[in-house]
C-alpha cells in the first residue's frame, strides 16, 4: 500500500496547493479518502481535488484582496486615494454577480454529472461477474453474509479484487452508515430498507471500515475490517468458511440482535436462506424462523 | 404605542405618501397582520403534518387502509356543522362590529354549538375507531391520521374555549375596540380552520376513496 | 406521585456531572443570596424581569447567550480532551454513555441557547432603534420569548443534575431517538425544551416580521431600511416560516415515545426518513437563521468604520432576499448518503451552490465598501475581517461538500464538523462579536476596552484555525464524527492540536469577561457622551447612550439611506445659518407619549412552562396539569388587562433631551 503522491499526478501548482491544504501530513494514511483503492474512490478524489482547486482561483484572490484593500485604505495611510461617496458601480455589480454565478455554473454541473456516474445503485460496468453481499448493521457490529456462497462473516469482510461488488445494506434498529474511506462512496444502512451501493477493490490488503452514522453506546467500536485478496484466495476463504461449524439461522440472528460491542470476528458457515429478505420484511425485531423460511420461498 | 395617529396621507406638497413611507402603521394594522402571520406558522405545521400523512399513507402494516374505516357520511355532517359555524361566526363578527351585542350572543352560541357538534362527532370517530382496534399505535397511517385530524380538532377544540373566553370577556368588558380586535382573530382563525379542514377532507377523506 | 422521577436520577455515581452539579448549584445558591442580602429584587424585577424595554430584552438576551456559552464550550473542551487522550486502548475519561450526552448537548446548547439567543438579543436591542420606532409592535409578547427560551435553557441545564440529556446527537434522529433504543429521560428533555424555546422563538419571528413590515418611522421607505433590518427582516420570516415545521416534527416524536405511535418506528410501517426530511426542512433554513443578521452586522460595521456607504446597497437587499427564499430548497444536502437517488441528489446538489452566488455577492461588495473608504481599525473590523477571510474558507468547503460523489466520502466525518463550525464559528459567533462590540457603548453608554478586545479577537481567530484545521485533515483522513475513541495513532497529534486550539479560545472566552469586568471598572474613562462613538450612519447613533426608554422623544422623518449620516451632514450645512435662527426654526415639540407598562407575564407563564417540560419529561402528570392552568391563568390575566400602558409626559421628554443634548433626531 503506498500514497499517491500529488505531483506524480500531473497536475498544476494549484492542485498541489488544494492537495496540500487537503491532506497535510498523510503519512502512513490507513483509511484516508486521499488514498483510493477503487475507481469510485479514485473518482471522487479527482472531484475533491478539481473542486476544491477551482474555487481556491477564488478565493485566494478574496482573502488577499480583504486583506490589503483593509490595510491600504486605513485611515493612516496618506497615500490612499479615498472615494467617500462612491456605492455603486453597474459594471462591478455584473462582475460581482457573474463570477460566483459562472463558477457555481460549473460545479453545478460537475455535480449534476458526477451524481450520475457515481450513484450508489449504478452498477460497475466490467467483464467479471458481479459478487453479491448482503450488509446487516445491528447494535454495535456488521453482518456480511454471502447469498450466493451461504456463508456470512460478523465485522470482517473478505472481498476479491478485481470484481464489481453489489451491496445490499439494511439495519437490524438504527441507522447506521456503511463506509469504507479507501473504497469509495457510504451508505445509509436502514431498517425496512434495502439500499444498494457499488463497489470494486483494485488492489490486495487490509482496509478500514466503518459506520458513519452515530447508532449509540456502542458506535465507535463498529470498526470492521476489510480484506481485499486475488480471486482465488477468495475462493479458497469460501470453502474454508463453509466447512465451519456456526449456522446464520434464526436463533443466531436473535442472538445477534443483543446489543454487544468490540465484537470478535467470526464468521457461519451455513446461512438458512431468505434471511436477508426476512430482516428487510421485519424491520425492527429479529424474524422467525417460519417468517424467514416465508420469504425464501416467496423469493 | 403611538402611532398611525401621526400617519399623513399626502405631504406639505399634496403629493400622496406612500403606505411605506407614512410612519408606524395602526394598532388596529399590526394586531391583524401579527396574527395572519402566526396562522401561516400554524398552516406550516399542518403543512408538515399533510406531509406526513401523504408519505405514510400506504403504510398500513398489514392493517387497514383509509377506505377500510372512513364514514363519509359522519364526515359530511361534520363539514357541514363546521362551515355553517364559519358562517354564523362571520355574522357573530358583523354584529360585534356594529356593537350588537345580543345579537353577537347569539352567533357566539350557535358558532359555539356547530363546532361543539363538529367535535362530538370527531370524537365519536376517533373512539369508535380505537374500540374496533384500529388506533393510532396500530400502524404509520393510522398514526398519521389521527394526529393530522386530531391536530386540527384539538385547533377546534381550543377555538372553542377562546370563544368562550370571549363572550365572558364582552360580558364583562363589553364590544370595546380591544375586544373587537380579538373577536376578528378569533374569526380569522375559525375561517383558517375551515380551509384547512377542506384540505383534510380532501386529502384524507376523498382521497381514500380515490387510492383504491 | 412523582412520576418517574427517583433518587437515582441524580448522578450520585458519576464524578464529573456531580461535582459540576455541586459546584452551579452551590454557585446559584451564592448569586441568590447576594442579590436578596444587597436588596435588589425589587430593581431586577421591575427593571429587567418584568421589562417589555426590547433593549433589554436584548441585554437579557445576550447574558442567557453568554451564560449558556461557558456550559456549551465546557462540553467541547471535554470532548477535545477526551479525543486527545483516547487513541489505541487508551479509554479517556468520558466513558461512552457520558461523551454521547456531552456532545449532544454541545450541539443542541450552542444552536439554540448561545447563537439564536446572541442573534435575537442583537436584533431586539438595534431593530426598533435603526428603525426609528419605539419598541417592537408587540412587547408584551417579546417578553414571553425571552422567557420562555430561558425556560428551555433551564431545563437542559436540569437534565446535568436529574437525569440525563440525550444521547443522540443534537438532531436527535429515529430509530434511535425513539424509546426502545432511548428508554430514558434524555430525549424528553431535548424535546421538550426545545418545544418551549422554540414556541417562545416562533412569537419573537412574528414579533419582529410585524415590526419591521408595519413599523417605521415616516418616510423610512422598505429601501431607506438600514441594511441590518432587511437581514433581520429575512431571519424572521424563516424563523416564522420554518419553526413550525421544528414544532410538527418533535410533536411526531413525541407521540411515537409517549403514546406509542409509530410515525417513526421501525416497526408496524414507520419511516426514519421522513424526520430526516422534515427536520432538516427545518435545519436549513435555521442556519440562515442565524448568519443573515451577522452578514447584516458585518454590512453596518464596514460601512461604518470604513466611513462610506454600503457598496451595492440594492444588490445586497436582493441576495439577502434571494437567501432567505433558496434556504428552503437545499434541505437534502444534509443527507445525500441517505440514497435518494441521481437525480434528487444532482438537483440539492445545485441549488446549494446557488445560494452560494447570493452570498458570494455580499462578499465582494464589502470589499467595495472597503475601496476607497477610511478604514479605522477597531475592534469591531477587527471581527470583520477575521469573518471575510475565515467565512470564504468555509464557504469553499461547503460548496466542495453539495456536490454529492464529494460528500459520499465526506459525510459524517470530521471534515463536515470543521466546515460548519467554520462558518458558525467565523461567520455567526465572530458577527455577534462585532456586533457586541460595536453596540456595546449604545447599550451602556461606555466602549469596551479596545486592546482587550483585540486579544479576544486574536484568541478566538488563532485558536479557530489551530482547532479545526486539523480537524479538516483528520475528515480527509477518514476520522468520522461522534467517535468517543480511535484506533489510528497517526491522528493523535491532530487531536492534541485540536484540543490546545479549544483551549485558546476557552482563554478567549475568559478574556470576554475579563474585558467586560475591567471595561465597567474603567468605564469613565470611555464615557460616550454624544451617543455617536464610532461616527455612525444610522439612527440609532442619533439617540443618547444609553437612549431612554422611549429611544425617540419625537419620530425622526426619513429621507433616505444612512438616515442619521443624512442628518449629520444637513446640520453641518445648516450650522453654518445662525444658531439662533436655526434652534426657533427647529425647536421640537414634545407631546404625551405612551409606552407599554412592564409586565410580569412573560416571567411567570415562562416560570409555570419550566414545570410544564419538567412535569411532561418525568410523567409527573398532576404538575403538568397545574402548570398548564398556571399558563392558561396567566393568559386569561392578560386578557383582562385593561391597564397596560403608561404616559411620558412632555416635561419628562424636555428634561431628558436638555441632560443630553446629544445629536438628535428632532433637530
Amino acid at each position: 500500500m503506498n500514497c499517491v503522491s500529488f505531483v506524480r499526478t500531473g497536475r498544476g501548482l494549484l492542485a498541489v496547493t488544494a492537495g496540500a491544504l487537503l491532506g497535510a501530513g498523510l503519512s502512513g494514511c490507513s483509511s484516508s479518502v486521499l488514498d483510493p483503492h477503487g475507481p469510485i474512490g479514485r473518482q471522487e478524489k479527482l472531484i475533491l481535488i478539481d473542486s476544491t482547486a477551482i474555487m481556491l482561483a477564488i478565493v485566494i484572490p478574496v482573502i488577499i484582496a480583504t486583506l490589503v484593500f483593509a490595510w491600504w485604505f486605513r485611515a493612516g495611510n496618506s497615500k490612499a486615494t479615498r472615494y467617500l461617496d462612491w456605492d455603486y458601480s453597474g459594471r462591478i455589480e455584473f462582475v460581482v454577480w457573474a463570477i460566483p454565478a459562472l463558477v457555481i455554473l460549473f460545479l453545478g454541473g460537475i455535480a449534476w454529472l458526477s451524481s450520475h456516474d457515481l450513484d450508489p445503485p449504478k452498477a460497475i460496468a466490467s467483464p467479471v461477474a458481479p459478487l453479491d453481499i448482503d450488509v446487516v448493521s445491528l447494535d454495535w457490529k456488521w453482518l456480511f453474509i454471502y447469498p450466493d456462497a451461504s456463508v456470512a462473516s460478523v465485522n470482517r469482510l473478505v472481498l476479491p479484487v478485481g470484481t464489481p461488488l453489489r451491496f445490499h445494506m439494511t439495519s437490524a434498529g438504527v441507522m447506521n452508515s456503511f463506509f469504507i474511506p479507501q473504497l469509495g462512496s457510504q451508505i445509509y444502512a436502514m431498517a425496512g430498507m434495502d439500499t444498494k451501493l457499488n463497489l470494486l477493490v483494485d488492489d490486495p490488503g487490509l482496509y478500514h471500515g466503518l459506520s458513519a452514522q452515530f447508532s449509540g453506546d456502542g458506535f465507535s467500536d463498529m470498526t470492521f475490517e476489510v480484506a481485499a485478496m486475488t480471486r482465488q484466495d477468495f475462493e479458497q476463504w469460501l470453502d474454508a468458511t463453509r466447512t465451519g461449524g456456526d449456522t446464520l439461522d434464526a436463533a443466531a440472528y436473535e442472538t445477534l440482535t443483543h446489543p454487544s460491542a468490540k465484537v470478535a470476528q467470526h464468521t457461519y458457515g451455513t446461512v438458512t436462506g431468505g434471511i436477508f429478505e426476512a430482516i428487510l420484511m421485519h424491520p425492527g425485531a429479529a424474524p422467525t424462523a417460519a417468517q424467514i423460511e416465508h420469504s425464501e420461498s416467496a423469493d | 404605542m403611538s402611532g398611525g395617529a401621526s400617519a399623513a396621507v399626502v405631504d406639505a406638497h399634496g403629493k400622496p405618501i406612500p403606505l411605506s413611507e407614512r410612519g408606524p402603521a395602526s394598532a388596529w394594522s399590526m394586531i391583524s397582520f401579527g396574527f395572519w402571520l402566526f396562522l401561516l406558522s400554524d398552516i406550516v405545521i399542518f403543512g408538515s403534518l399533510f406531509a406526513t400523512y401523504a408519505v405514510l399513507s400506504n403504510a398500513t402494516a398489514g392493517g387497514p387502509s383509509g377506505a377500510d374505516i372512513f364514514d363519509l357520511k359522519n364526515v359530511f355532517i361534520e363539514t357541514c356543522c363546521l362551515l355553517a359555524s364559519s358562517f354564523t361566526c362571520g355574522l357573530m363578527l358583523i354584529a360585534a362590529e356594529r356593537r350588537q351585542v345580543q345579537r353577537f350572543y347569539t352567533w357566539a352560541v350557535v358558532t359555539w354549538v356547530l363546532g361543539a357538534a363538529f367535535i362530538g362527532l370527531e370524537v365519536t370517530e376517533f373512539s369508535d375507531l380505537v374500540g374496533r382496534g384500529f388506533g393510532p399505535t396500530h400502524s404509520a397511517f393510522l398514526s398519521a391520521f389521527f394526529t393530522l385530524v386530531g391536530t386540527h380538532g384539538c385547533h377546534v377544540s381550543s377555538g372553542l374555549l377562546w370563544l368562550l373566553v370571549m363572550m365572558a370577556q364582552v360580558a364583562t368588558l363589553g364590544l370595546r375596540t380591544t375586544v373587537v380586535r380579538r373577536l376578528f382573530c378569533f374569526s380569522l382563525f375559525w375561517h383558517a380552520l375551515d380551509l384547512v379542514w377542506i384540505g383534510v377532507f380532501t386529502i384524507v377523506y376523498l382521497g381514500s376513496v380515490h387510492a383504491t | 406521585m412523582l412520576g418517574k422521577l427517583t433518587w437515582a436520577a441524580i448522578p450520585f455515581n458519576q464524578p464529573i456531572p456531580l461535582v459540576t452539579s455541586i459546584v452551579i448549584v452551590l454557585g446559584v445558591l451564592a448569586i441568590l443570596a447576594l442579590v436578596t442580602i444587597k436588596g435588589w429584587w425589587p430593581y431586577l424585577w421591575q427593571e429587567w424581569f418584568s421589562s417589555t424595554d426590547h433593549k433589554r430584552i436584548g441585554v437579557m438576551y445576550v447574558v442567557l447567550g453568554l451564560v449558556m456559552l461557558f456550559r456549551g464550550f465546557a462540553d467541547a473542551i471535554m470532548m477535545r480532551a477526551q479525543l486527545a487522550l483516547a487513541q489505541g486502548g487508551a479509554p479517556g475519561f468520558l466513558p461512552p454513555e457520558h461523551y454521547d450526552q456531552i456532545f449532544s448537548a454541545h450541539g443542541t446548547i450552542m444552536i439554540f441557547f448561545v447563537a439564536m439567543p446572541f442573534v435575537i438579543g442583537l436584533m431586539n436591542f438595534v431593530v426598533p432603534l435603526q428603525l426609528g420606532v419605539r419598541d417592537v409592535a408587540f412587547p408584551v409578547l417579546n417578553s414571553v420569548s425571552f422567557w420562555l427560551t430561558a425556560s428551555g435553557a433551564l431545563l437542559v441545564n436540569l437534565s446535568l443534575f436529574i437525569g440525563e440529556f440525550a444521547r443522540t446527537g443534537w438532531l436527535a434522529y429515529p430509530p434511535l431517538s425513539e424509546l426502545a433504543y432511548s428508554p430514558g429521560v434524555g430525549v424528553d428533555y431535548y424535546l421538550w425544551s426545545l418545544q418551549i424555546s422554540g414556541l417562545g422563538t416562533l412569537l419573537a419571528g412574528i414579533n419582529f416580521t410585524t415590526t419591521i413590515l408595519k413599523m417605521r418611522a415616516p418616510g423610512m421607505s422598505y429601501m431607506r431600511m438600514p441594511i441590518f433590518c432587511w437581514t433581520a427582516l429575512a431571519s424572521n420570516l424563516l424563523i416564522v416560516a420554518a419553526f413550525p415545521i421544528l414544532t410538527a416534527t418533535f410533536a411526531l416524536l413525541l407521540l411515537d415515545r409517549y403514546c406509542g405511535f409509530h410515525f417513526f418506528t421501525p416497526e408496524l410501517g414507520g419511516n426514519a426518513m421522513m424526520y430526516i426530511n422534515l427536520i432538516w426542512c427545518w435545519g436549513h433554513p435555521e442556519v440562515y437563521i442565524l448568519i443573515l443578521p451577522c452578514f447584516g452586522v458585518f454590512s453596518e460595521v464596514i460601512s461604518t468604520f470604513s466611513s462610506k456607504p454600503l457598496f451595492g446597497y440594492h444588490s445586497m437587499v436582493v441576495a439577502t432576499m434571494a437567501i432567505c427564499v433558496l434556504s428552503f430548497i437545499v434541505w437534502l444536502h444534509h443527507f445525500f448518503t441517505m440514497g435518494a437517488g441521481a437525480d434528487v441528489n444532482g438537483f440539492f446538489g445545485i441549488a446549494t451552490m446557488i445560494i452560494a452566488v447570493p452570498t458570494g455577492v455580499k462578499v465582494f461588495n464589502w470589499l467595495f465598501t472597503i475601496w476607497g473608504g477610511s478604514v479605522r481599525f477597531t475592534v469591531p473590523i477587527y471581527w470583520s475581517l477575521g469573518f471575510m477571510v475565515t467565512f470564504v474558507l468555509g464557504g469553499l468547503t461547503g460548496v466542495l461538500l453539495a456536490v454529492p460523489p464529494a460528500d459520499f466520502v465526506l459525510h459524517n466525518s470530521l471534515f463536515l464538523i470543521a466546515h460548519f463550525h467554520n462558518v458558525i464559528i467565523g461567520g455567526v459567533v465572530f458577527g455577534f462579536m462585532a456586533g457586541y462590540s460595536y453596540w456595546f457603548p449604545k447599550a451602556f453608554g461606555f466602549t469596551l476596552d479596545e486592546t482587550l478586545g483585540k486579544a479576544v479577537f486574536w484568541c478566538w481567530f488563532v485558536g479557530f484555525y489551530l482547532a479545526f484545521m486539523p480537524l479538516y485533515a483528520l475528515g480527509i483522513m477518514g476520522a468520522t464524527r461522534r467517535m468517543q475513541h480511535y484506533a489510528d495513532p497517526s491522528w493523535q497529534p491532530y487531536m492534541i492540536a485540536a484540543f490546545a486550539g479549544a483551549a485558546l479560545i476557552f482563554t478567549g472566552i475568559l478574556l470576554t469577561v475579563v474585558q467586560l469586568a475591567w471595561s465597567i471598572r474603567t468605564r469613565e474613562r470611555r464615557r460616550d457622551l454624544t451617543g455617536d462613538p464610532w461616527n455612525g450612519r444610522t439612527l440609532e447613533w442619533g439617540t443618547a447612550s444609553p437612549p431612554p426608554s422611549w429611544n425617540y422623544a419625537v419620530e425622526p422623518h426619513v429621507h433616505g439611506i444612512d438616515a442619521f449620516w443624512d442628518v449629520k451632514t444637513k446640520n453641518r450645512e445648516l450650522h453654518k445659518v445662525a444658531e439662533s435662527r436655526y434652534e426657533a426654526e427647529h425647536k421640537p415639540h414634545y407631546e404625551t407619549i405612551h409606552m407599554p407598562k412592564p409586565s410580569g407575564t412573560g416571567f411567570i407563564t415562562a416560570f409555570c412552562a419550566v414545570f410544564l417540560g419538567f412535569g411532561l419529561i418525568w410523567h409527573i402528570w398532576w404538575l403538568v396539569l397545574v402548570a398548564i392552568i398556571g399558563c392558561i391563568g396567566m393568559l386569561l390575566r392578560q386578557a383582562w388587562d385593561t391597564d397596560r400602558d403608561m404616559y411620558i409626559s412632555a416635561e419628562q421628554l424636555e428634561e431628558f433631551e436638555r441632560l443630553h443634548p446629544s445629536l438628535g433626531t428632532q433637530r
